[in-house]
């Protein structure tokens, strides 16, 4: 067992852990922080995404331990502190942009990553920044409206102002060198 | 799935781990961004007894201008290397390819060190490096050498890193402004190439076509001996074996290469 300190969702711990306990079982199952899903358990499908540093990560592909000294955010940490939803969470609502859900705090993820590195991402944009998570459902019109209207709000002050410290934690750790990441093509 | 039990010692410098490969030997494995590693290990495909993560060396992380080269540290994320505006300007097809792997939380945490040293014949980066000529610092017990990459990739995931060195960082040469082409074949959202194709310089490289990515040999003379692209690219395929998979045929293969030779060849300005 090794001892790992991290920051999840704001608050600060400090846990014995396996060193191939995988992250997405440490928030799980540690932290009882079960909004990230296990799905397709291979890199693939995106349930798992959470913030790592500001960073969308799979968190089945982390080990605990290279996360230590790290922020993890989750969907459980994006909401205020009085139950208000953050602005993609609310969008995602309004939109419809779910259908079983058990995507979904991926897709939320990945999109609170999307906009902090891009806050007015194009539709192609939008769908190439959520190129790595899987609705099963095949609800993805709906999904990338709610993106959308999330960029939209955020352009009106909204995603700043809203949530936890997501958001700006991402766009600090994506630093300079890594703006726009998500969203551009580099073509000759 | 979970990964087999093994021991974990973060390095604390490029020294450091040095040390650790040389005392703990073929029984640990190296652990940069952990997308190809991970995988395998969950799979248990692989179980080291030891990992030796080298994600908190930002030593070997970062990218700058060296006289007519970029040297890209080991542990750029391809996030970084795609959106760098030294390496768009400069080895656009390399920020290009960066930006065709897998998907953006892979991104996040993938590695260009990483990626080169698995050595998947299928993956974008080994491909780019071949296509632009470059090379790698690979630092061992008695210092560090050069690896051009027509010498690194040896075999399926296999390159000519010694077991006691370590790839610190990536060479690739400074040409603002050179044409280049890149097609890349897949199926699904975030996969890795049916068959790809980098064109830059004179150099036409195939990923995919081989147990190693591949230069177009046959091609490559066609164009330096004046012929068009497009009877350049009917020789894409020449020389080569490639697999059959569940994805496509080795007679299909030898088709994308040449249509995607073609495309990419067209593409370049």
């Amino acid at each position: 067992m090794m001892r790992v300190e991290l920051t999840v969702n704001g608050e600060r711990r400090s846990d014995d852990v396996e060193p191939r306990l995988l992250l997405v079982h440490y928030l799980r199952e540690t932290c009882g922080l079960r909004a990230a899903n296990v799905g397709c358990d291979t890199t693939s499908c995106g349930a798992c995404t959470v913030l790592l540093n500001g960073a969308s990560v799979k968190s089945c592909t982390i080990l605990t331990v290279q996360a230590a000294g790290g922020e993890v955010t989750t969907a459980e940490g994006l909401a205020a502190a009085d139950g208000e939803l953050h602005p993609v969470q609310r969008a995602f609502r309004q939109e419809h942009g779910l259908q079983c859900g058990f995507c979904t705090p991926g897709m939320v993820m990945a999109t609170v990553g999307l906009l902090a590195e891009n806050p007015h991402p194009t539709e192609k944009q939008v769908r190439e920044g959520l190129e790595g998570n899987l609705c099963r459902c095949t609800g993805y019109h709906n999904i990338v409206r709610a993106v959308l209207a999330a960029a939209g709000e955020a352009s009106a002050g909204g995603v700043s102002a809203g949530g936890a410290s997501a958001v700006s934690g991402a766009s600090a750790a994506a630093g300079a060198g890594s703006a726009n990441a998500a969203g551009e093509q580099v073509r000759p | 799935m979970i990964p087999a039990p093994f021991d974990y010692v973060a390095a604390e410098s490029t020294a450091h781990a040095l040390d650790l490969m040389a005392s703990l030997g073929d029984d640990a494995k190296l652990l940069a961004g952990g997308h190809s590693l991970l995988p395998m290990m969950k799979l248990r495909l692989v179980a080291p007894a030891t990992l030796i993560d080298l994600g908190r060396l930002t030593e070997l992380a970062g990218i700058s201008a060296d006289g007519g080269e970029l040297v890209i540290g080991a542990m750029t994320r391809h996030a970084d290397l795609a959106a760098s505006g030294l390496v768009r300007a400069e080895a656009p097809l390399l920020a290009h390819a960066a930006a065709q792997v897998g998907d953006p939380q892979i991104r996040h945490r993938g590695t260009i060190g990483g990626s080169l040293a698995h050595a998947d014949p299928a993956a974008d980066l080994p491909m780019a490096l071949l296509a632009l000529g470059g090379s790698v610092d690979a630092q061992g017990p008695g210092g560090t050498r050069r690896i051009a990459a027509d010498d690194f990739f040896a075999g399926f995931f296999e390159t000519s890193l010694a077991p006691d060195e370590l790839l610190t960082a990536v060479r690739v040469p400074r040409a603002p402004g050179a044409a280049w082409g890149y097609q890349k074949f897949v199926r699904r959202a975030n996969d890795w190439a049916i068959v790809g194709v980098a064109a830059a310089g004179g150099r036409i490289v195939l990923a995919n076509m081989g147990p190693v990515p591949l230069r177009a040999s046959a091609a490559e003379q066609a164009l330096a001996g004046g012929a068009s692209a497009a009877d350049a690219a009917e020789l894409a395929a020449e020389g080569t074996e490639p697999g059959e998979d569940i994805h496509a045929d080795g007679e299909f293969r030898r088709h994308l290469a040449r249509v995607l030779t073609r495309r990419a060849l067209e593409q370049r300005t």
